[in-house]
């Protein structure tokens, strides 16, 4: 209770910690955790319901059974939310800079967008892969594709470029008003401004927040799957309703965890690199 | 000294930022090869008048002119007048983003239609000019607060300016790099360049300058060749503005 404990910043210069010491602080961790995963595990197994839940959830067998459907599905998840990504990349872009752009003949973009937005990320993106992904097809105009795959997907990239594009406006308003002043001394135009003073500057500011959006968008195109677009999630709920048995959404939910967890961690990492960058540049 | 023609004229500016009232019915005027330097307290209004020269910002009333037309003229077009008035800023504004060559290089391409080629190799000639040779591919944020500023001097410069405005550009700087930009300024004047200058070293002010201006509360209180207003000022919040210099050690 009353050993020190000094963290090696705070040790004195030269003094090397003891190994117990160094290592103490992570058995403890370690053990701690091993024995309350056993504990649970325990209770969860000596459950009365455990068989049962085992035998809904976590049937092996018909996790073999249904993962080639479920990792095909699992493909139009992922080929979805790529291009999706791109597309929402470029298009939240454009909205952002024609909302920042100034002078009157600017105007019906500047309403544009700022509408645009408002309405999108005012409705749930759910009702919007309906509403394209059954109502447009319905609609049955020539020369349009009637696929509620195109649909829906365009319905998700509608939706998430108004959260794409605040992110993109809050980066460029994050940059110095000098950076303008200076761009504008020098005669640029305001799109010369923008293209390459203010943009660059915007993109860098904003890349962690864009991948946590691109997060959110892997686990939301399952969203199609209300549409009838066979994805994992479609392809399980098939398995689900012909056997009764729920495995198969486990092993859907084990491929998105195996997507978005490194994803979530690569974000964390990039934030962490771009808030040194900023210390670095303020120190 | 023969009397040259006026290249910058400022007729009675005033300008309010709301309410508050910042130049106050200034007239100014900066003839050819001449060096102004503007001096007065914090708040004064000295960035004020540079931006409002710049078109930065707007002014409510009178007339600010390049060689007897108004800044505000069509004749200007779009960037007319920013291809002609350099201005460089208290704190760089370079492009952080930018290597040191394209900060420089962007306005000569982009503004005015330079090849690559050409723009680089006049952006290395200044670099080297002004002591930088080597960092023409370092970022700025690489760079010391006095190399910073001296690139942004020659960023302004690359465009071949008529008249170049200086904002106090060694405000931000360490007193040992103070010294060299100062030079780099001397220099431009033994050039010839026309320049309005704010600063606070009274010193340099007194070097370089064909006549210094004090402003208080967004008026000229006082304008008089360096060797008179240092020497002999005339009006007293001069004398109390100086003193209080000395004071600070900095005259
Ligand atoms: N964007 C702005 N909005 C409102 N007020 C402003 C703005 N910029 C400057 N001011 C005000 O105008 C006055 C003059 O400012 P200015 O920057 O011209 O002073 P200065 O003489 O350059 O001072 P310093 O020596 O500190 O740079 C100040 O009182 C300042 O508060
Ligand atoms: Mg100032």
């Amino acid at each position: 209770m009353s050993s020190r404990r000094p963290t090696p910043a705070a040790a004195p210069a030269g003094r090397t910690l003891s190994p117990r010491e160094k290592y103490l602080p992570s058995v403890i961790s370690v053990t701690s955790v091993v024995l309350v995963v056993l504990v649970v595990r325990r209770a969860v197994i000596s459950a009365e319901q455990w068989p049962r839940i085992k035998a809904q959830f976590f049937n092996l067998d018909a996790m073999v059974d249904v993962f080639p459907d479920v990792l095909a599905g699992f493909g139009v998840n992922m080929s979805v939310w790529a291009v999706a990504l791109v597309v929402i990349a470029i298009w939240a872009l454009v909205l952002a800079v024609f909302r920042s752009l100034t002078g009157p003949w600017f105007a019906p973009l500047r309403v544009f967008s700022i509408v645009y937005i408002d309405l999108l990320r005012g409705l749930p993106s759910l009702l919007m892969v309906l509403l394209f992904g059954f109502g447009v097809p319905a609609l049955q105009i020539p020369g349009l594709p009637r696929s509620s795959l195109f649909w829906g997907a365009t319905a998700m990239v509608l939706s998430y470029s108004a959260y794409a594009a605040e992110v993109y406006r809050s980066g460029m308003d994050a940059v110095h008003d000098g950076q303008r002043a200076a761009a504008k001394a020098l005669g640029l135009s305001q799109w010369q401004t923008l293209r390459y003073s203010i943009v660059p500057q915007a993109i860098r500011n904003v890349i962690p927040s864009l991948l946590n959006l691109a997060v959110a968008l892997q686990k939301d195109v399952a969203l199609l799957s209300v549409v009838g677009v066979r994805d994992a999630v479609r392809e399980a709920q098939i398995y689900t309703a012909r056997t009764f048995n729920y495995s198969s959404l486990i092993a859907a939910a084990v491929l998105f965890l195996a997507a978005t967890i490194p994803m979530a961690r690569l974000t964390d990492y990039v934030a962490r690199k771009d808030r040194e960058r900023r210390l670095q540049r303020t120190a | 000294m023969q009397q040259q023609r006026d290249r910058v004229t400022i007729d009675r500016v005033t300008k309010y930022y709301g309410e508050k009232l910042v130049l106050d019915d200034v007239s100014l005027s900066v003839a050819e090869h001449e060096v102004v330097c503007l001096i007065g307290a914090s708040g004064s209004g000295k960035s004020t008048l540079l931006r409002c020269i710049t078109d930065l910002v707007e002014f409510d009333a009178g007339r600010i002119s390049l060689d007897g037309v108004s800044i505000h003229d069509e004749s200007f077009g779009r960037n007319g007048l920013h291809k002609r008035v350099g201005i460089v800023f208290q704190a760089y504004n370079l492009f952080p983003h930018m290597k040191v060559v394209d900060n420089i290089t962007l306005a000569p391409r982009k503004v005015h239609g330079i090849p690559r080629e050409e723009s680089e190799g006049r952006a290395r000639e200044l670099l080297a000019l002004f002591g930088l040779d080597g960092y023409a591919d370092s970022y700025p944020e690489q760079l010391s607060g006095g190399q910073q500023q001296r690139v942004a001097i020659v960023r302004a410069l690359a465009t071949n300016p008529e008249v170049l405005l200086l904002d106090e550009v060694t405000a931000a700087l360490d007193p040992e790099l103070i010294g060299g930009v100062l030079q780099v300024i001397k220099d431009l004047k033994g050039q010839g360049m026309t320049m309005l200058i704010v600063t606070h070293e009274m010193g340099f002010a007194r070097d370089v300058s064909d006549r210094v201006c004090f402003l208080e509360g967004g008026r000229i209180l006082e304008e008089a060749p360096p060797e008179k207003l240092f020497s002999a000022p005339e009006h007293p919040r001069t004398r109390q503005f100086l003193q209080r210099i000395i004071e600070a050690g900095r005259l």
